[in-house]
């Protein structure tokens, strides 16, 4: 027998000392640990997982503002060009007119000066023909007192006549 | 017990058949004349007169050279906790620190019993009516024994049944005479072959030894690593932090809350120690260069686990749980009173009790498992008769012995696992309200 059944099966035995040593280690090992290790490493995990949380959150935040912000951009830079457009359309609108308008103008001076320079011409014509008339007058004076000092001896009958013959002569 | 013996002696046996079996036919006519041989040997003893047995019984297991391997006993002797830390053969001392009712407190070092420190644990020498029998310490009940140190001259060890009871004991011989010896008290109220002596063993065991490291072992990690979340607070996780992370918040997210709803954080200490802890000595006891202790294959360390258990269930039971124990509502009395209240009384008890036995039988049975292949090449090699037997029991033996190994080192996470699961589901449903 002292060869084959040497060892027993006392692995099923719970042996007091085993139970004493069992629950003193596994109770120090529980509490100790759970209060100094387990419980700030959940605590820790817990704070990253929130921070992780809120950084994300606050990440899609501005992500949003981002693109609040950009539309805004879009937007003024919509409202600039049409800005510009208009300013442009009326700067022309406006050079357009100050042209026509000097146009008019220019053409009614041009106008001016063309029917003063008509008057003076006219003046001027209306001066010399009467003086070529008073000229002619005189010379034909001259001319028929010359004739009529060599024809007629009469003054008066030769002043009638010369009177006559001047007003027959219509200057045109 | 037999039939546990048997079963275990059988799977060897069984995958010689299978595997072998020409070997099996070769070396079948040996092995049945060894067997006789040793069988009428047995008889013999049984028979015979006691005296005549134990005249020849009488030695110290390093002294006779065995023929045949006995890989039930082996394997015992390799699982149970002894007051020597053993790795492979060689045996350390370790404290003792014993108890006997009428004559006090002992310490002192298990080198004392001057145990083969190649060997069995047998220790040569008695101490204070103390011996050292394969490993462990048992005491002398004799009172006229001597008290100081003496030489024995060996050990018997043989089953008697008294009150229609077989035990096994063991007697030491010294001077002639045989002095029966007394194992340390034991809580399993006889079921399993032990009670309550006079001698309690509190020593530092390999058992206890291991625990006390491995406990220190993971305090120190995991006291590291709460510093580290302190000192690297808002920094990713690196080193040993990164690696337990992952299990840390896989307890607390995939155990812990769902179980457990809004009280997890109350619990979730208990849970995490509990799975470390198991996980731990699971793994070390898988180490064969460091021991191989196997502590969470023992009995009283899952019944401690268990017990706390039951009581954080007990006491954190609330009125909702209590009164479907007590007083199922929505039920007819009679059958309160007959079946569902003695059923759910049996449940709170039964609960514990199979933690506690599911996470020692899946232990202890992957350690027998193991040592029986191993045993192959012993059994296989007649304990260093045959070389040739020896390299093909090593054939054998070693591939399988590596999936086994690889099956343990999964059963270590699953029975950690499950344990804690079973726990916070018990929780659970102790602290849940009520629902309807």
């Amino acid at each position: 027998m002292d060869l084959i059944f040497l060892s027993e099966f006392t692995v099923a035995r719970p042996g007091i000392g085993m139970l004493f040593w069992t629950f003193l280690i596994f109770c120090l090992f529980w509490i100790l640990v759970g209060k100094f290790a387990f419980g700030p490493i959940k605590d820790a995990l817990k704070k990253r997982e929130n921070d992780i949380q809120s950084a994300l959150d606050e990440a899609k935040k501005a992500k949003d503002e981002m693109a609040q912000l950009s539309s805004d951009n879009q937007k003024l830079l919509n409202e600039a060009r049409e800005e510009r457009a208009k300013l442009l359309r009326e700067a022309k609108t406006s050079g357009d007119k100050m042209i026509s308008e000097a146009r008019d103008k220019a053409k009614v001076e041009a106008q001016k000066i063309v029917e003063e320079a008509r008057n003076e011409i006219e003046n001027q014509k209306n001066k010399a023909i009467v003086e070529v008339k008073n000229q002619v007058g005189q010379m034909s004076i001259d001319i028929a007192e010359k004739l009529i000092l060599q024809q007629m001896g009469k003054t008066d009958e030769q002043k009638n006549l010369v009177d006559k013959l001047v007003n027959d002569i219509k200057l045109s | 017990m037999k039939e546990l013996r048997s079963l275990v002696a059988l799977i060897p046996t069984l995958l010689l058949a299978v595997g072998f079996p020409v070997l099996l036919n070769a070396q079948d006519h040996q092995d049945t004349h060894e067997q006789n041989t040793h069988g009428t040997t047995v008889e013999a003893y049984q028979e015979g007169d006691h005296e005549d047995a134990e005249h020849h019984a009488c030695h110290f297991h390093a002294d006779v050279h065995e023929t045949i391997y006995d890989a039930t006993s082996t394997a015992y002797h390799h699982i149970s906790d002894a007051n020597v830390y053993s790795i492979g053969s060689f045996n350390f001392p370790l404290p003792c620190i014993l108890y006997t009712k009428g004559h006090g407190w002992d310490f002192f070092s298990s080198s004392k019993f001057e145990f083969d420190f190649f060997g069995h644990g047998e220790g040569r020498k008695a101490y204070n009516q103390y011996v050292l029998d394969n490993g462990a310490v048992k005491r002398i009940e004799d009172p006229t024994f001597p008290t100081d140190e003496v030489a024995l001259e060996g050990f018997i060890h043989q089953e008697e049944t008294t009150d229609g009871e077989t035990k096994e004991v063991a007697y030491a011989c010294y001077d002639g005479k045989h002095y029966k010896l007394l194992p340390q008290s034991t809580a399993d109220a006889g079921l399993f072959g032990g009670g309550i002596t006079s001698f309690y063993d509190f020593s530092l065991s390999k058992n206890v030894v291991s625990m006390l490291l491995i406990t220190l072992l993971l305090a120190w990690g995991f006291f590291s690593i709460a510093k580290a979340y302190k000192t690297r607070d808002n920094m990713a996780p690196k080193g040993l932090q990164s690696f337990i992370e992952p299990i840390f918040v896989f307890v607390q997210d995939e155990v812990a809350k769902p179980f457990l709803g809004p009280k997890w954080e109350k619990f979730l200490p208990l849970l995490l120690a509990l799975f470390f802890f198991i996980l731990g000595l699971n793994l070390f006891g898988q180490i064969p260069f460091l021991g191989g202790s196997n502590v969470t294959g023992n009995l009283a360390v899952t019944a401690v686990l268990a017990i706390i258990t039951f009581v954080v269930v007990t006491i954190n039971g609330n009125k909702n749980y209590w009164s479907h124990i007590l007083w199922m509502p929505g039920v007819p009395p009679i059958i309160k009173v007959l079946i569902l209240t003695p059923v759910e009384i049996l449940g709170m008890f039964i609960k514990p009790f199979t933690l506690m036995l599911r996470l020692f039988a899946n232990i202890t049975a992957g350690h027998i498992v193991v040592l029986s292949f191993v045993g192959l090449i012993f059994m296989f090699g007649r304990l260093g008769e045959s070389t040739a037997g020896a390299v093909t029991g090593a054939v054998v033996a070693v591939p399988l012995t590596m999936f086994i190994l690889a099956i343990e080192l999964l059963v270590a996470f699953i029975q950690a696992y499950v344990f804690i699961l079973l726990t916070a589901s018990y929780i659970g449903a102790a602290t849940e309200e009520a629902h309807h």
